[in-house]
């Protein structure tokens, strides 16, 4: 499946990414390729076959329902390049 | 006009589940906690950090399935919803699309007697708090509620108008509370609810372009928010115009709804299975236990109430209001060989007055069932006054003492033995010839003035009703 330009940049817009014209032409051609590899599993009759979506079919390791080993509030905020009391601070968000 | 249109509304319920710790990770879920206290490196979206599923919500889910009537799926699976926010440090929320973990139940409106489809319930994670107005040209965000577990219960557009929406509401979260799942706070945000409103002409069967509400956090802004959000549908209707598909925002200040222009292009969440997390198995084993365990319901032990113990709709609601509450009253009439309205009148009136005034929880109440049946007993042979039952009732609400032991200790005990009320009564006969004749001469009220001389002789303790008797007989002579 050949991919069209003004999906490539689409799906950069939903990234929050900046593409240069160069970068756009050269994801065309790569996700173009991954669309094409995945295609070729269309070709399986998959008739009475149940959907997968997950390799294993078992069930998710669970735990109990108990608190431990949450972060110290200043290693949560080490990585923040700005902060106001204990809250991550950031460039205003306007919602 | 409005007449002309019939409302169509379906609402999306985010209920916060009663857990000690997140959905995925092992911080704490506390409310109101300094910013970002209470996460781990899963909450934070640290690169290499994996979810583990947190068992309590699975039983909370599959209780919540059954309580509202839906099959509880036995395999149900993980996705991931894209998006961009400050709220979500890994750019993505754990969710449950295609497949859910419950689907297709319902609750039965009373007032309507109409039934409310729930289309599905699914289980996923909760955003952080971003602060827009604290400081100046920053946003702060605070990431304690990331990760804490949710249920969005969705209901299909069976709903036509908003009071029908408010009662629906009221259901569910009666429900939720009831079976431990969820603590019914709409102010907090941990029970929140979104309104999809359209509307369409009268004996259509196509339904209008729907708008999605945001920011309903009491039960009074719902209806308000549906009702401003109906007028305007038919308002732009009316006059010609289109309605626009988009989420918009109810303003209590203003009375009105307004867009989201945020949301306008938002809607491609690009989901898909989450690789990190195996498919949800439930076994029926888990049904068949969460089943055996599951309370009996608010509507059922109303409609119980009134039909069993033959108490009106208004006392059954305030008795099954809070769980506890109720399970004491239970467990106090079955002790109590009283009729079931006399033990109502106290539990709406004094227990519930103690109740609140000292805080104290139902379940922790110091007087037992057997100590409560014998104040009632004892109100009910005459042995007390209704009076003197409410003060013996406050010293074993606070200290627990036996109400036969405050009834002596304190001479509250009446008088009813007649041996003792006839000699006091004779005794006052003898004493007021004239009284006596003018009863007998047909003035009555005179009556009166013998049952408060009685009264003043036994310094209040005697039983009313057998003195007017024994008066009413001697002096007739």
């Amino acid at each position: 499946m050949k991919l069209e330009l003004a999906q490539v940049r689409h799906v950069a817009k939903l990234a929050r990414l900046s593409l240069t014209p160069e970068e756009e032409a050269r994801f065309l051609t790569q996700l173009s390729a991954v669309l094409e590899a995945v295609d070729a599993l269309a070709s399986v009759d998959t008739t009475g076959v149940p959907p997968t979506t997950f390799a294993l079919s078992t069930a998710a390791h669970v735990r109990p329902d108990e608190v431990r080993d949450e972060l110290d509030v200043d290693v949560a905020l080490r990585n923040a390049p700005q902060k106001v009391g204990t809250s991550f601070a950031i460039p205003r968000v306007l919602e | 006009m409005i007449s002309d249109f019939q409302p169509v509304i379906g609402l999306e319920v985010h209920a916060q589940l009663l857990t000690t710790s997140k959905l995925f990770s092992t911080a704490g879920t506390t409310f109101g906690a300094e910013p970002n206290t209470h996460t781990t490196p899963v909450c934070l979206g640290f690169p290499g950090a994996l979810p583990v599923l947190n068992a309590r919500v699975v039983e909370l889910a599959i209780r919540t399935g059954l309580a509202l009537e839906c099959r509880v799926n036995e395999k149900s699976e993980w996705s991931r919803k894209h998006y961009f926010y400050p709220d979500s440090p890994k750019g993505y929320q754990i969710t449950q699309y295609e497949f859910p973990i419950c689907e297709w139940g319902g609750v039965t409106l009373e007032l309507a007697g109409k039934r409310v489809r729930i289309r599905r319930i699914h289980i996923e994670e909760d955003a952080g708090k971003s602060v827009h107005d604290a400081a100046d040209g920053l946003t702060l965000v605070d990431l304690n509620r990331v990760g804490t577990p949710l249920l969005e219960i969705v209901s299909e557009p069976d709903l036509r108008s908003a009071d029908e929406a408010v009662e629906y509401l009221k259901i569910l979260r009666d429900v939720l509370v009831s079976i431990g799942v969820n603590d019914g706070n709409l102010e907090e945000g941990s029970f929140r609810c979104d309104a999809n409103v359209s509307v369409m002409r009268k004996g259509s069967e196509v339904y209008g372009t729907r708008c999605e509400l945001k920011n309903l956090n009491s039960f009074r802004n719902i209806k308000l928010a549906i009702d401003t959000e109906i007028a305007r549908h038919v308002d732009v209707l009316e006059g010609g115009g289109t309605i626009a598909q988009e989420t918009r925002l109810f303003d209590v200040n203003r009375g009105e709804t307004r867009s989201m222009r945020s949301k306008e292009d938002a809607q491609d969440y690009r989901y898909f299975p989450e690789p990190d997390l195996p498919l949800l198995l439930v076994t029926p084993e888990e049904i068949a236990r969460a089943k055996a365990t599951l309370p009996e319901l608010p509507q059922a032990k109303r409609r119980r109430y009134v039909e069993r113990l033959k108490l009106t709709e208004y006392d059954a609601g305030v008795l099954t209001a809070e769980r506890g509450f109720s399970e004491l009253f239970e467990r106090c009439q079955a002790a109590a060989g009283v009729e079931p309205k006399k033990v109502a009148n106290w539990f709406i009136g004094e227990v519930s007055r103690l109740l609140n005034e000292s805080g104290v929880k139902p379940g922790e109440v110091k007087f037992s069932p057997a100590q409560f049946a014998a104040l009632l007993m004892a109100i009910d042979a005459g042995t007390i006054s209704q009076n003197a039952g409410k003060e013996v009732f406050g010293e074993m609400f606070h200290s627990g003492a036996e109400p036969a032991e405050v009834i002596a200790r304190k001479g509250l005990a009446q008088v009813s033995d007649t041996g003792a009320l006839e000699k006091v009564i004779d005794e006052l006969i003898a004493a007021n010839p004239p009284n006596v004749a003018a009863y007998r001469a047909g003035k009555v009220q005179v009556l009166g003035f013998f049952v408060g001389q009685v009264m003043k002789a036994l310094k209040g303790k005697g039983n009313p009703k057998v003195i007017n008797e024994l008066l009413e007989q001697k002096l007739k002579g």
